[in-house]
């Protein structure tokens, strides 16, 4: 067997047998919800109608309804379109990239962070569908035959590339998390005493036999797949950032922005990976599995992507103002808007981009379950004030002075924005409450390598 | 006479993977394992072949490279070419660059897709299929290996044999 050095954290806590972890992960989906989960997904489930209902107003009336104006024609829609992207790169970045780099650490919030992952890319794709307005033109993205002649959606188009790259990232995201619940759904059939569930989580479960073959082939897929995913991962937002890069409005026109949407995606990732993550862990009693370790790994990676980002927003910010191009003067980062009628979007960014997670250098505050859950928020929401910023200030005052505008949202943008949260609450907890939250199978596996009690029998054995 | 399968129960897999050694030294053909996990070293052992599944995934993620670049350069080259910002659309090369994207992404969505449809097709998991693990316990703390009789003649020796390891318990049923 593997074994791991003394030194490193254990990252089961406490005295668990194999049993222990299948009961711990599955108690929650047998035993009946406690009342607190009824309260979430009713409020969750609430806003998610009230969202729909926007939806609804705003497909009936046209796009109208929002705020955009003849010169901030993206605004809210974009920008959520954005944030949700990039909070859906934290699933498979943690699956895939991790397993790659063989983190074991991965194995108690990779289940968590794909469904995370795959409901965010559903809220994200939302938007950009919303946007078209006639919605019901949308196959038109593809290139079907046609009655025009054959006329053709255009390659050429960053546009057109999202398409590809979302529905691959979406689809591949599932079947990723889906071919990993696949033994775990086993776990549940075999152990489930109701008739109906049982019949529910045997349909899941596909047979799943757990014989030899079929777990090296699922070691296989496992590693081919994460060898796929981890250039995918990287190449959505690069491309979802090309959207503004290859266009010709100052502020968007800038070559980091592929590395650097990249970083800011994975930073918004993990600290909605944070949020969430923790109070699952209080809730559904995993504290013994996402310990204070995990949330420090997790902080740090925080810690690196907030620093790439913020080297970004420099380099912007340098290069617009040493360049000496007056367009470039109210750019999102430059002088223009961080003293212009948008400087609270600015600071807001600045601050809760780059100040606050600062603190995180300190031990004491990435340790702290509180303050990671804290700060966790203040990037979510300053990563969706990057994106406000980076459309809406650098479309508010561009190349003629004459249509120089400030955006309005309208009910319609928050209701719209507020229904994705509440979707994408509603499935997280349908998901909490009926899947298994951690990758058990994967967590059994090293149970007896950095299980808290086997690792301290291995070194009482050692001396 | 009837054939008989005999399942071997073990808790660890460290104790599986030693019987299972000691087993197939002393010639005898274990049938299969299943376990809540994979157990690694275990294949060599019991003489299971590397799987396939990543030339399967190469050979699909080809095809969608290959489909991709063909359904381009139809699409924008041959059959309606269109000036869309001076991009150069005259030959294939020129309009490459705009085209690597897609023709990425759509490897991808090919040779992902493909490996797990057959991955799903050779693992017999599909929806509706029942369970086929001889006992509840494998899915959570027992690891079970197999022995058949109709692949070793003296299978109550075999039952002598694994007595003699660490197991847990032993059931035999006539199939």
């Amino acid at each position: 067997m593997q074994s791991e050095a003394a030194i490193r954290t254990p990252l089961i806590l406490g005295h668990k047998t194999y049993h222990d972890l299948t009961h711990d992960i599955v108690a929650p989906i047998e035993n009946k919800a406690p009342r607190g989960w009824y309260v979430l997904v009713t409020i969750a489930a609430l806003i998610a109608a009230y969202g729909i209902g926007c939806i609804l107003y705003l497909i009936s009336k046209g796009i109208g309804v929002w705020g955009l104006n003849k010169t901030i024609d993206w605004a809210w829609d974009i920008t959520n379109f954005v944030w949700w992207v990039g909070i859906g790169h934290a699933g498979t970045l943690i699956s895939a990239v991790l397993l790659l780099f063989r983190q074991r650490w991965r194995m108690a919030i990779n289940r968590s962070a794909e469904a995370m992952t795959i409901f965010a890319v559903m809220m994200a794709a939302t938007f950009p569908g919303i946007h078209m307005g006639r919605i019901w033109m949308a196959y038109w993205v593809l290139p079907l035959p046609n009655q025009f002649g054959s006329l053709w959606v255009n390659f050429n188009s960053p546009l057109l590339w999202d398409v590809f790259a979302i529905s691959t990232y979406f689809s591949v995201s599932v079947v990723f998390w889906y071919i990993g619940l696949i033994p775990d759904f086993a776990t549940i059939r075999d152990r489930m005493t109701r008739p109906g569930m049982k019949k529910f989580y045997s349909i899941l479960s596909f047979g799943w036999t757990g014989n030899a073959k079929a777990w090296t082939r699922f070691e296989e897929v496992s590693l081919v797949l994460a060898g796929l995913a981890t250039p995918l991962v990287f190449s959505v937002h690069s491309v979802v950032s090309m959207d503004f890069a290859t266009s010709l409005v100052p502020g968007w026109h800038s070559t980091i922005f592929p590395p650097y949407f990249v970083a800011g995606a994975i930073f918004s990732g993990f600290a909605m990976v944070q949020t969430l993550a923790l109070v699952m862990r209080k809730v559904m009693h995993l504290e013994a599995y996402i310990t204070r370790k995990h949330v420090e790994y997790m902080n740090i990676v925080i810690m690196v992507t907030g620093g790439i980002v913020a080297i970004a927003y420099a380099t912007e910010f340098f290069i617009g103002w040493y360049s000496g191009v007056e367009y470039e003067a109210y750019a999102y980062m430059s002088v223009g808007a961080a003293t212009g009628e948008y400087a609270w979007a600015f600071w807001a960014l600045i601050i809760c981009n780059i100040i606050v997670p600062l603190s995180l250098w300190s031990k004491k505050v990435r340790t702290s379950f509180f303050w990671a859950w804290a700060i966790s928020i203040v990037i979510n929401i300053g990563m969706w004030f990057e994106r406000f910023d980076i459309i809406v200030l650098c479309l508010h005052k561009d190349y003629v002075p004459s249509s120089w505008t400030m955006f309005h949202p309208t009910w319609m943008d928050v209701g719209t924005f507020l229904g994705t949260l509440g979707i994408f609450f509603t499935l997280y907890l349908l998901f909490a409450r009926f899947f298994p939250v951690i990758a058990l199978n994967e967590l059994k596996s090293i149970l007896k390598m950095s299980g808290e009690s086997y690792k301290q029998e291995a070194e009482h054995h050692h001396h | 006479m009837a054939n008989k399968v005999v399942y071997a129960v073990y808790e660890d897999p460290e104790l599986l993977k030693d019987a299972a050694r000691k087993l197939v030294t002393a010639g005898v053909k274990v049938r299969d394992v299943f376990s809540p996990f994979p157990v690694h070293g275990l294949d060599p052992i019991i003489g299971i072949k590397r799987t396939r599944l990543g030339i399967v995934s190469f050979m699909f993620g080809i095809t969608g490279t290959s489909l991709a670049l063909l359904g381009m350069w139809y699409f924008m080259i041959h059959d309606w070419p269109m000036d869309i910002g001076g991009k150069p659309s005259f030959h294939f090369y020129q309009n490459l660059p705009a085209f690597i994207p897609i023709t990425f992404e759509f490897t991808v969505l090919c040779a992902a897709h493909g490996m797990a449809i057959t991955y799903l097709i050779r693992n017999k998991t599909l929806p509706g299929m029942p369970p086929r693990n001889p006992d509840p316990r494998t899915t959570d703390d027992k690891f079970i290996l197999e022995v058949r009789s109709e692949d070793n003649g003296d299978i109550d020796g075999v039952v002598g044999l694994l007595r003699g390891t660490s197991v847990y318990e032993i059931n035999e049923r006539q199939y």
